[in-house]
């Protein structure tokens, strides 16, 4: 029986945060542009130009203050809003050139194109590309190999070597061929192996992906783990990490942010930990998951060591676990006025939703009543169904507030240009 | 009102009427759903606002929202979005001695040639300019 090789491809998104910026503002194309997380705190993602003036991903933005004047490099603050959509629509149209697909991060995904290989992937992975640039206007590129270990790392070429033009394919290539290119990579690119990792395998003699691809798998489980001896397989071709199309639900969900200006009274950290249980329930509904306990915490500044300062959490578990928003606000408030303290100025709160399971596998707890359950799903699906449709926060829980203080800094944030009618762009009828 | 209206009205609608079929069940119709009417690919799909009044004498009025596809390729005598040194501009695509062109419809304002070397760029093709009447 013939066995084909499989033909895993990673599909990513080229420096997606500034991309999804020059989308709408084409000005910005072929400029310095760079992205600060949220709190405008440091830099998330940069364009190729920057990249070139050797500014690093993570530095904080007040250190690179001169070279940002210096090389006219525009700065935005993050606008989650319109990246999420924008990824969105870019899962859905690579979702027609596979039936399988895993979504791994926010600007890439597995597809398998086993199957395909009637078709000339490079040209397959080509189309991927236009259709996307087309469509949305975001530049991606395609890397493909046997297994998602080979995938992550064409993609790395096909970003890096001009020469492919986007779309790197692994299996068309001769063994001979791949070992060479795999010996001109340094090792840390690997998918998975971080700088600690490589200082070992360095230790080990290992510097190249040649290296790692010709150790023994054997002896690498032992001097490191399971991992790794998966890591050497997926780059001899042999695929051992499956897609995994419906993501696991995730352990636990957690919500926080940091203040744009210090808080003290229990009001306004009431209004904030309300608006963060209310996303945070949003997203365990939307995993159809229910959660067991909720954790709420309240930190003072502890960069600001002659303020006095006071961190502490509480984990308030739930009469029965669930995924209603009162419920979860209930809980979150009740621990946030036992742990509150006047007198102190708060720089960060949080909670965060622990012991999720599947909503469906619930058991019938002490309060369950049959009509109260039906009542709470059906007013949290219609305030989702709102919300999704005319905006996050167009209804709101008491106590959210609308004056938000505490809100986060974001002083250079583009509109949302795709989610809100009042935000979109302009077309000029003027010349 | 009237849309949130609609969002719950499905939801309970479905729930009443479990268990109770109806001969009226033939007669059901999903309700006209402008989305769908308006949208064709809704990835590739986006919504931007006209300022200005040089396309009014096509009917395309200050104000007016403008429903964009970017999936379809442009053709001559389309509404298209261009991105003319980097700012988005609705005008018509056409011919003009055989090479494209960007037109205002208006006479008042001068054809753009569109130079295959340069950074014009159409950004979308235009199918729906939507224009409101009442407050
Ligand atoms: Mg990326």
């Amino acid at each position: 029986m013939a066995v084909t090789r499989p033909s895993i491809a990673l599909v990513d998104c080229n420096n997606f945060y500034v991309s999804c910026e020059r989308v709408f503002n084409p000005k910005l194309n072929n400029k310095p542009v760079l992205v600060l997380s949220n709190n405008d705190g440091c830099v998330i993602a940069r364009s190729q130009e920057v990249k070139d003036l050797g500014i690093k991903m993570g530095v904080p933005w007040f250190k690179i203050q001169t070279l940002v004047k210096h090389h006219n490099i525009v700065v935005f603050s993050s606008n989650y809003t319109l990246y999420a959509d924008m990824s969105n629509r870019v899962m859905q149209i690579i979702s027609h050139f596979s039936p399988n697909q895993e979504i791994y991060s926010i600007d890439e995904c597995f597809l398998d194109l086993t199957g395909f290989q009637h078709l000339n992937l490079i040209d397959h992975g080509q189309r991927i590309r236009a259709t996307i640039k087309q469509f949305v206007g975001l530049p991606v590129c395609v890397g493909i190999g046997a297994s998602k270990t080979q995938a992550k790392l064409a993609n790395h070429l096909a970003k890096k070597r001009p020469a492919f033009e986007g779309v790197c394919d692994f299996n068309t290539l001769e063994p001979e061929g791949l070992d060479r290119l795999f010996s001109e990579i340094e090792v840390g690119e690997v998918w998975g192996v971080g700088s600690r990792t490589k200082k070992r395998l360095a230790e080990l003699s290992i510097h190249t992906v040649l290296d790692l691809k010709k150790s023994s798998p054997k002896v690498l489980r032992k001097q490191f783990s399971v991992v790794m001896e998966r890591t050497v397989r997926e780059l001899n071709g042999e695929s051992c990490i499956p897609l995994e199309e419906v993501a696991p639900p995730k352990e636990q969900l957690i919500c926080s942010r940091s203040f744009g200006a210090p808080v003290f009274s229990l009001i306004d950290l009431t209004q904030a930990v309300i608006t963060y249980t209310t996303r945070a329930a949003e997203k365990l509904r939307q995993q159809k998951s229910v959660a067991a306990l909720v954790y709420v915490f309240i930190e003072t500044n502890r960069f600001k060591v002659n303020e006095p300062q006071y961190n502490n959490g509480l984990l308030v578990p739930l009469p029965e676990p669930g995924n209603d928003t009162r419920l979860l606000v209930g809980a979150a408030l009740t621990g946030l006025k036992r742990i509150y303290k006047p007198g102190f100025a708060y720089k960060k709160a949080g909670i965060m939703l622990n012991d999720l399971s599947c909503a469906d596998a619930k058991q019938k707890g002490l309060f369950e009543d049959a009509e109260l359950q039906a009542h709470s799903k059906s007013l949290m699906q219609a305030i989702d169904k709102i919300n999704g449709i005319m905006g996050s926060g167009t209804i709101k829980f008491t106590g959210e507030g609308l004056k938000k203080r505490w809100q986060a800094k974001a002083e250079r944030k583009t509109p949302a240009y795709t989610t809100r009618i009042d935000e979109i762009p302009i077309a000029y009828a003027i010349g | 009102m009237p849309d949130i209206l609609e969002t719950l009205l499905p939801v309970f609608g479905s729930a009443v009427s479990a268990g109770f079929p109806s001969p009226a069940d033939d007669y059901i119709e999903s309700r006209i759903d402008m989305n769908e009417y308006l949208i064709q690919h809704k990835e590739a799909t986006f919504f931007l606002r006209v300022q200005g009044d040089s396309m009014n004498q096509l009917g395309i009025l200050d104000g007016d929202l403008l429903v964009v596809d970017r999936s379809i390729p442009v053709e001559v005598g389309n509404i298209v979005i261009a991105a003319i040194d980097g700012e988005f501009t609705v005008k018509q695509f056409a011919l003009s001695e055989g090479n494209p062109i960007l037109k205002a419809a208006n006479p008042a304002y001068k054809d753009i040639s569109i130079d295959p070397d340069g950074d014009l760029e159409i950004w979308g093709v235009v199918r729906w300019a939507i224009h409101k009447l009442w407050p």
